[in-house]
């Protein structure tokens, strides 16, 4: 059987090898018709002049064939704003949708074949070492070694991990076309969902979606037992595949706006970016009821469920980001930093986000109210500030590209401004608390080990004081991991849910605040 | 009380616990914790994790190594080598000492040894302190084989320890059954059945004869009493614990097998105290409990009881609540409430449920004849301490504990509670209809007030 498993990762090395190097491969070469098809008609004459030189003209790679597109589609833009002719600048970007148009390599013939090589191989090589592991084992807690892995420690491993993922955020959110190869490998299974081509989020949400089925199934075997974590994982496995990936591509085949309902603002912040009003307000009954949906949920979905559930509810069983923390992130959970330091900045970094996210949302609506009549350059670039730092780069880059190194929850605990909104309902107005059973803490600190959010479970445990903390999202696996059964996740009454200065159970000498 | 100096032999959790509890309460007092062992308070009960890589040791830190400056704490690292008691001062092995207004001495313990033949071959040890976990790391680099002798706590996690690593392990127990002179027959064989689940060659009624080693001192095999030779690179003793006194014998300090304190930790020499491990009460502090305490959380309770005597004007007495442990054999939790014996004294009486499975089991003790609640034993579910703290100290009817077992369940949202199958087994061996009030969906999932 480790034979089996063994040969399980070398087939998901290699597919994944496969997959970097697949952006690579391929010639291309920029056609006329695919010009027209692909340029906004107001730019084709323009555009049409300005690539006239790389027109008909075969490029033995993407680099060759971006670097002639952007000297001589960059000359022209930085030709007319030197000579002041702003009206004349180009600021649509065609990159990616060229390049995929151009690509003449092996995978826009046969993408069947390549998604098979990388993707599905990826897949099945993964499940051949995830299946078996712990076969013949007991039900209990699998952490052997974790400290000593090399991948799971910071180690080599870990930090190829870090850098592989951070690479590709950083090509997925500024350098799109760079992977063309992998959108149009996906393009077949997009257009069977929303009968369109596949752009770069497809792929992503493709991969991403993959990522917490596959990963979700090792959930099941390393928590065998423990059902509380399986039927999160089911919870969080279902809420991505069918609410972030099925259903949003399914309602673009029926001529509806790509949608996301289990997505909240603040974290989804372009809510209320006026072409997403715009957006919903057109697209009739269906529209509107997105709308409302959204308010909804934000105002009433929030405070309701996080009073009776504390903010788990969304964090670790529904939530897309949680989903992937709670699954691919899941071998690295031990890795957040638990100083206090640590959580100063956290509660600076992450109100600071929700304040941003709310004020520019303000401004947003009050420009969309007052049509654009005053500071109306400003909301687009606090859009484009807030998309670039914040959406792209804190949410992507670091959120995820991080986990090898600083933890699987470094974006839901330092920036997600939903989770700051959450964790204030959870701090103040909720019944959910973890509960610290009398007197039988250790301190061993496996609690506060395996902490994904930071926090020091055992500071709490330890004084028999339950734990209320804004950022718990209640995973858990606190609780699993205790080896005295000292905490429990539960939603009681809000009496006595905070105990300030408990007392610990079992000293009858004196009566002492621990 | 102003300015007194307080010196602490001994960082661990009941020495810490005292510091950090007389210092709530007097802020002019000097405090100097000393300890050769580690630079910082640690979680002992935790160094097997650091072994099979759940934690490395700075995770058993409960503090952060700034806590101890920010509240005035001074810690140093040294032996203590003796006490002048007449001099009111410790004096360490590398030279220097340091004067004291109040000793309190909290040094711990050290594993037994009962000197059988070889125990002191190269790859023989116990398991206590930080050095022995360090040692241990190297006893058993590159082993295949090891056996464990002794069938307590500290065997069995050394076992689990050693089993992460892939090292075989034989466990020599010498009772009939693991771990049977504190729990019951159906619960220790019930750990008995997990221990070999784990593919632990566990050997019980088995004694140790002779520890053997090579040309080059190392161990190579042990021999038992019954003649049988067993092949290892590594032996682990885990014979119980000692109070670790060594160095304060022959002194005018009155000590026994520990540092005889009175209920007031007092020794016999004014203003030096002793607790934890290391405290022997000339008289036990309650009927139930034993002279020398060697648990984390007793440890904790004279840490706090001591400090708050050295920070009021009346002292009082050490007096252990409803006794509570817990521990966790491989895979399978332990918690124990109020007296759980291992034999039914004549007027006690005890019911017993074990799960089909074999790996979860409740039993319950009461009075024969008054039916009230004395203790109760769980293994594989969590119960809820402030449940049974208060069903033991009030006497409550055992028929009414069952009753209402669902609130003392612990185990995690959505795990099966066994709460009911309990009851039934109850109503069926005693030919009773017990039944609980049933929580409807909705209150189960909104809460009772709702």
């Amino acid at each position: 059987m480790k034979q089996f498993q063994q040969a399980g990762i070398v087939i998901f090395v290699i597919s994944l090898l496969l997959f970097s190097v697949l952006p690579f491969i391929g010639s291309y070469k920029l056609e006329k018709e695919t010009l027209a098809a692909s340029v906004k008609t107001e730019h084709l004459g323009v555009m049409e002049e300005v690539l006239a030189p790389m027109v008909g003209q075969e490029f033995s790679s993407n680099f060759a064939f971006m670097g002639e597109f952007n000297r001589l589609f960059g000359g022209y833009n930085d030709a007319m704003k030197a000579n002041q002719q702003w009206d004349k600048v180009i600021w649509d970007n065609y990159a990616f949708a060229l390049t995929k148009a151009s690509a003449l390599g092996p995978v826009s013939q046969n993408p069947h074949f390549y998604l098979f090589i990388t993707v599905v191989f990826g897949v099945v090589g993964a499940l051949m070492y995830i299946l078996p592991m712990y076969r013949g084992k007991p039900e209990g807690i699998k952490h052997d070694g974790i400290f000593f892995s090399s991948m799971k420690s910071k180690g080599l491993l870990g930090i190829l991990t870090g850098t592989w993922l951070i690479l590709f955020y950083i090509v997925l959110y500024w350098f799109p076309e760079y992977l063309t190869n992998l959108v149009l490998m996906v393009d077949p299974i997009s257009m069977a969902l929303s009968g369109n081509p596949a752009s770069q989020w497809f792929l992503y949400g493709f991969v991403y979606t993959l990522a917490i089925i596959v990963m979700g199934i090792r959930m099941f075997r390393k928590y065998r037992g423990n059902a509380y974590q399986t039927i999160r994982t089911v919870s969080v496995m279902f809420f991505q595949l069918a609410f972030a990936f099925l259903l949003p591509e399914i309602m673009v085949l029926m001529n509806m706006p790509w949608h996301d309902f289990k997505n909240i603002w603040p974290l989804d912040y372009s809510f209320f970016y006026d072409y997403r009003i715009d957006g919903m307000v057109n697209a009739g009954a269906l529209g509107m009821f997105m709308l409302i949906w959204g308010i909804i949920l934000i105002v009433l979905g929030v405070p309701i469920f996080t009073y009776f559930f504390g903010k788990r509810w969304y964090c670790s069983w529904v939530c897309g980001c949680g989903g992937l923390a709670e699954t691919l992130g899941d071998p690295y959970r031990q890795l957040s930093d638990k100083s206090v330091k640590a959580w100063k900045i956290e509660r600076y970094l992450i109100h600071g986000v929700l304040v941003f996210a709310i004020l520019m949302t303000g401004l947003t609506i009050a420009n969309y109210f007052t049509e654009f009549a005053l500071l109306g350059q400003a909301t687009n670039q606090l859009h484009s500030i807030y998309g670039f730092a914040i959406g792209s780069a804190f949410a992507g880059v670091v959120g995820t590209g991080f986990y090898p190194l600083m933890g699987n929850r470094v974006w839901c605990r330092f920036g997600c401004p939903l989770a700051a909104y959450l964790g204030i309902v959870q701090r103040f107005k909720s019944r959910f608390r973890i509960t610290t059973n009398g007197g039988q803490c250790i301190s061993c600190g496996n609690c506060s080990t395996y902490c994904e959010m930071g926090i020091d479970v055992r500071w709490y445990a330890q004084r028999g004081q339950n734990i209320v903390r804004s950022s718990c999202v209640g995973c858990g696996v606190c609780s699993a991991v205790c080896p005295r059964g000292v905490l429990k996740l539960e939603n009681a009454d809000e009496e006595g849910r905070i105990n300030e200065k408990p007392i610990l159970i079992g000293n009858n000498s004196i009566t002492l605040n621990a | 009380m102003n300015n007194r100096k307080i010196i602490i032999i001994g960082n661990g959790i009941a020495g810490i616990t005292a510091a950090r509890h007389i210092r709530k309460k007097d802020v002019g007092a000097e405090i100097l914790v000393v300890s050769g062992e580690s630079d910082h308070f640690f979680s002992r009960t935790a160094l097997m994790y650091i072994y099979m890589g759940h934690m490395k040791y700075a995770h058993t830190k409960p503090y952060e190594d700034g806590f101890w400056e920010k509240n005035r704490i001074n810690l140093k690292r040294a032996w203590v080598d003796t006490v002048d008691f007449q001099g009111k001062k410790v004096e360490y092995r590398d030279g220097g000492t340091d004067a004291y207004d109040v000793l309190i001495l909290a040094t711990g313990s050290k594993p037994n040894k009962f000197g059988w033949p070889g125990q002191d071959l190269q790859g023989v040890q116990g398991l206590y302190s930080l050095q022995d976990l360090e040692r241990m790391e190297q006893n058993t680099k590159d082993i295949k084989k090891a056996v464990i002798v002794g069938g307590g706590l500290i065997g069995i996690e050394m076992a689990e320890m050693l089993a992460s690593r892939k090292i075989e392990v034989t466990f020599l127990v010498r009772e009939e059954n693991f771990w049977d002179n504190v729990l019951p027959k159906e619960e220790a064989q019930l750990i008995g059945r997990h221990i070999r689940e784990h593919h632990i060659d566990l050997r019980l009624g088995t004694e140790l004869g002779e520890i053997i080693g090579d040309s080059s001192g190392r161990v190579k095999a042990v021999s038992t009493k019954s003649g049988e030779k067993i092949d290892c690179q590594f032996v682990g003793l885990t014979v119980g614990v000692s109070p670790n006194i060594e160095f304060l014998r022959n002194s005018e300090l009155g000590t026994n097998r520990g540092i005889l304190v009175n209920e007031f930790f007092q020794t016999n020499i004014p203003d030096v105290y002793a607790i934890g491990d290391c405290a022997e009460f000339k008289q036990a502090p309650a009927p139930d409990r034993r002279n020398i305490e060697q648990v984390w959380y007793t440890g904790r309770m004279h840490g706090e009881t001591l400090a708050h005597n050295l920070t009021h004007s009346k002292a009082v007495p050490y007096k252990p609540g409803i006794w509570f442990n817990s521990a966790k054999f491989f895979d399978i939790e332990y918690q124990t409430y109020g007296t759980v014996p291992t034999a039914l004294p004549a007027d006690w009486d005890w019911f017993y449920w074990e799960d089909p499975k074999g790996k979860r089991c409740f039993r319950i003790v009461f009075g024969k004849s008054d039916k009230k609640i004395k203790g109760v034993n769980a293994l594989g579910w969590r119960l809820r301490h402030a449940y049974f703290d208060k069903a033991i100290a009030e006497g409550w009817m055992m028929e009414k504990v069952l009753l209402h077992l669902q609130k003392a369940n612990f185990d995690p949202e959505f795990f099966d509670s066994p709460h009911k199958d309990v009851l039934a087994a109850y109503n069926e061996q005693y030919g009773k209809s017990l039944q609980p009030a049933l929580k409807s969906l909705f209150q189960n999932l909104f809460g009772t007030k709702v």
